[in-house]
């Protein structure tokens, strides 16, 4: 019965939504090479895929994405490790971590193009570069702000060294793991897309920048529409089924 | 001489359970200087004694079973147990925090089931006595609950089982019992009791409570306001099933309570001091 309800209103809110674009396109304030009509855009979507070109980006793009992710997941990991094990590496590598993190990682690029030449490497690096370091931070908090009770009582119950750390410290800290993921994957997802539009490299970057180079703003719109549903999709889907089966589990309070 | 000293060590070990010789701790207090939480404490535990150690807040009750639960080392002196000294935490002594310490990611078969499986114990071994234990405190319905939906009694049962599936021979309690309402207090008191009865293990209550620690003690502690000091021994000699409105508990209570008062009082001018003047 909610979820029914909550499900209509969003799909009544689309239609208004459509409908407003639409009414605005009628008006014809714009010409139409600025203001696509939803029909335009939606001939533009069945086209992209009826072609494969979406296809193919949205392929190119998502190889790219898991690739780049899983370096970052396992590297930046292994860094969030590193930084709660020891006062001093926090104090010096992981302060330098939480400056770096604070540039748009597009600026990585410029880098990794004299460093890689246009190629998918470079590419790679500006994704991992984008992630890695706020999955470490991420890391490095959950493991430091376990309550000391859990590890204490771990330590009572026999628990010592990777047992206690496995059994105790990881469990303990995943709902910041498991958010420190999420913002991993959305840094890496805006990282990849910055640096698909800048070079070409097909991939859905290159699908919206191929769309203004044509001047087609219908492309523009449906790769965007593309990209969003994406974005919705990893969110809603993965993460949000992760942290909401979490916080059952724990019986943390339902944010959201 | 050597042999002399020799033929005592097997002796301490028959004779005491525990034995705390000289132990003190200090911290770091937050203006440079030390604070001493626990100075030269001298005591011995009989094996299958019911302890239980009452003090005002700040005395050094909990620091004292960190002590002896190996999670904490003395600024000086020993602690030995069964004639071995406490150098690390270990499964014969088990600490019921007063915070708990139930992992929440973990149901309450999978929470007692925790030290089972840190001992190698199989899946459906490790299973059958978590249930045992569940059973033993009345939780069997409650297996699969998580923490979060249990109720503070409950709770408390589930750390009780917890700490008893690891059959330990010591049992140390810091103020387990202290944010519960008082029937579900006096419940508790009855099977910790009963299970105490069944198993026979050596038990330390620590509690701010003079009626709780005369309802369940063979002994009572009076530690002394800062630093903790042993301030007097009580013999509990009244006859069990006891129960915390027995007029025996009561009278035995107020004669252990003027003692403890003194404390007290300077536990809380301290306190008032601290606050008018920090």
């Amino acid at each position: 019965m909610n979820n029914l309800r909550k499900i209509a209103r969003q799909v009544g809110f689309y239609a208004v939504v459509l409908a407003l674009w639409q009414s605005l396109a009628l008006l014809k304030l714009w010409p139409p090479y600025v203001f696509p009509t939803p029909a335009s855009v939606f001939e533009a979507l069945r086209i992209g895929f009826s072609d494969h070109t979406f296809w193919i980006g949205i392929g190119v793009s998502l190889k790219r994405m898991l690739v780049g992710y899983a370096l970052s997941v396992i590297l930046g990991g292994a860094l969030g490790l590193l930084l709660a094990q020891s006062d001093f590496l926090e104090q010096t590598l992981g302060r330098l971590v939480v400056s770096v993190q604070s540039m748009p990682s597009i600026c990585w690029l410029p880098l990794a193009i004299l460093w890689f030449g246009l190629s998918e490497k470079a590419i790679l690096f500006v994704v991992v570069m984008g992630s890695l370091l706020s999955i470490s931070i991420n890391v490095e908090a959950g493991l430091r702000n376990v309550p000391r009770i859990y590890a204490m009582a771990g330590r009572n119950l026999g628990a010592s060294g990777a047992r206690l750390f496995l059994h105790v410290l990881l469990p303990a800290s995943l709902p910041h793991l498991v958010s420190g993921l999420k913002q991993g994957w959305a840094f890496a997802w805006r990282s990849l897309l910055a640096g698909e539009m800048i070079f070409v490299s097909l991939g859905l970057g290159q699908l919206l920048m191929m769309g203004r180079d044509l001047n087609d703003i219908s492309q523009v719109v449906a790769v965007m529409v593309v990209i969003i549903l994406i974005g919705f999709a990893v969110d809603g889907l993965v993460f949000r089924v992760v942290e909401r089966n979490l916080r059952r589990k724990w019986g943390l309070s339902s944010a959201a | 001489m050597a042999a002399l000293m020799e033929a005592q060590l097997p002796l301490r070990a028959v004779n005491n359970k525990i034995r705390v010789e000289g132990v003190s701790r200090r911290f770091p207090s937050s203006h440079g200087g030390q604070l001493a939480a626990l100075e030269n404490i001298n005591l011995e535990v009989l094996p299958g004694e019911f302890l239980c150690i009452v003090g005002p807040s700040g005395c050094g009750k909990s620091t004292l079973l960190h002590l002896i639960a190996g999670l904490d080392r003395p600024s000086a002196g020993e602690i030995w147990i069964d004639g071995r000294k406490v150098q690390e935490p270990g499964p014969d002594r088990i600490l019921l925090f007063q915070e708990l310490g139930l992992f929440p990611w973990l149901t309450a078969r999978e929470n007692v089931e925790f030290g089972l499986r840190q001992k190698g114990i199989g899946r459906s071994e490790r299973r059958e006595q978590a249930g045992y234990y569940l059973d033993l405190v009345r939780l069997s319905q409650f297996k699969e609950h998580h923490p979060h939906q249990l109720s503070g009694g409950m709770k408390q049962r589930v750390a009780l089982a917890r700490a008893l599936a690891m059959q330990p021979d010591v049992l140390l309690m810091d103020e387990p019992f202290a944010a519960l309402d008082a029937q579900t207090r006096d419940l508790l008191h009855d099977e910790l009791e009963r299970v105490w009865h069944e198993i026979g293990q050596t038990i330390i209550f620590v509690t701010h409570n003079v009626r709780e620690a005369v309802r369940l003690g063979d002994r009572v502690l009076v530690l002394s306001y800062r630093p903790g000091r042993i301030k007097t021994k009580f013999s509990i000699s009244l006859a069990r099933p006891r129960h915390i409105e027995d007029p025996e508990v009561a009278s035995m209570s107020k004669k252990v309570l003027g003692h403890l008062r003194e404390e007290i009082d300077k536990s809380v001018r301290a306190e008032f001091h601290h606050e008018q003047f920090a």
